[in-house]
């Protein structure tokens, strides 16, 4: 069966290229049941000939399925006429995960630390800050519907 | 990948996550435990010993999977966490909402 994520990978013949070892780009479709093949297609080009730390690859892994799930189903709405792309910048210091989505965008900053008492019952509301306690660093774009996330390889 | 659910000797009935907990699959961990609940089940082991990663979908599942299992006077109990995914229920707190232990036969004899 034909995979529906679609996938572009430059990388470059010279790692010092514009700074830039590898460069992945991957549309995905608004359907959750894909985001852990995605994360994999995504986690395998951004380490490859690296051994990178265990750490590093876990916390890769939690914060792309995190961001691909709020764009899906927060961002688009799970529309199937609209989908996510990812983009991964792997330089040689850092990578780079930018994820963007089709729809309206919102104010991250509205989104409160789900860490109180209270909060422990709660089954959702989680997910935006495992994000930002996983990666280095996090940014949205002035609409909210573009997340980049920083991760420091070592 | 998924969930594999076995009865042990002691009655605790054994939930073993293999690849990731998830968004796109966390409805299945939910409905395996709903339906032993249903057929009497009172004793849970949740055993992440083969498992990737989880995300924050699949800590809300566990939440609300504790939650039936409290309601239904159960007991529900989290095993063979790596350093790795012990440190997501650090940052969220919840490794104070769950009991959780080093291994499978650790929980099972605190049962």
């Amino acid at each position: 069966m034909t995979s529906p994520l679609r996938l572009c990978v430059r990388r470059a013949d010279r790692a010092h290229e514009a700074g830039m070892a590898v460069e992945v780009a991957l549309r995905i479709p608004s359907d959750v049941t894909l985001i852990e093949e995605a994360v994999e297609l995504v986690a395998r080009h951004c380490f490859a000939g690296w051994d990178a730390p265990q750490r590093v690859r876990f916390r890769l892994r939690v914060a792309l399925s995190e961001a691909l799930a709020n764009a899906i189903l927060y961002g688009n709405g799970e529309d199937p006429s609209r989908s996510v792309e990812v983009r991964a910048e792997c330089l040689p210091d850092v990578l780079h995960l930018h994820i963007t989505d089709d729809g309206p965008g919102f104010d991250p900053a509205t989104i409160r630390d789900p860490v109180t008492p209270e909060d422990l019952d709660r089954a959702c509301g989680r997910g935006l800050f495992l994000i930002r306690n996983l990666m280095d660093h996090v940014r949205y774009n002035e609409f909210g519907n573009s997340l980049c996330m920083t991760l420091r390889r070592h | 990948m998924g969930f594999t659910a076995s009865k042990h000797t002691s009655g605790v009935l054994m939930v073993q996550v293999e690849g990731q907990l998830i968004v796109g699959n966390r409805q299945e961990l939910k409905n395996t435990v709903q339906e032993a609940l249903e057929h009497g089940e009172r004793k849970f082991l949740v055993d992440f010993t083969r498992t990737g990663y989880i995300d924050s979908s699949g800590l809300g599942a566990l939440v609300s999977i504790s939650k039936k299992v409290r309601e239904q006077g159960g007991e529900l109990r989290l095993a063979g966490l790596n350093e790795d995914l012990r440190s997501l229920f650090e940052l969220t707190k919840l490794d104070t909402l769950f009991a959780i232990t080093d291994t499978p036969d650790q929980a099972l004899v605190a049962f």
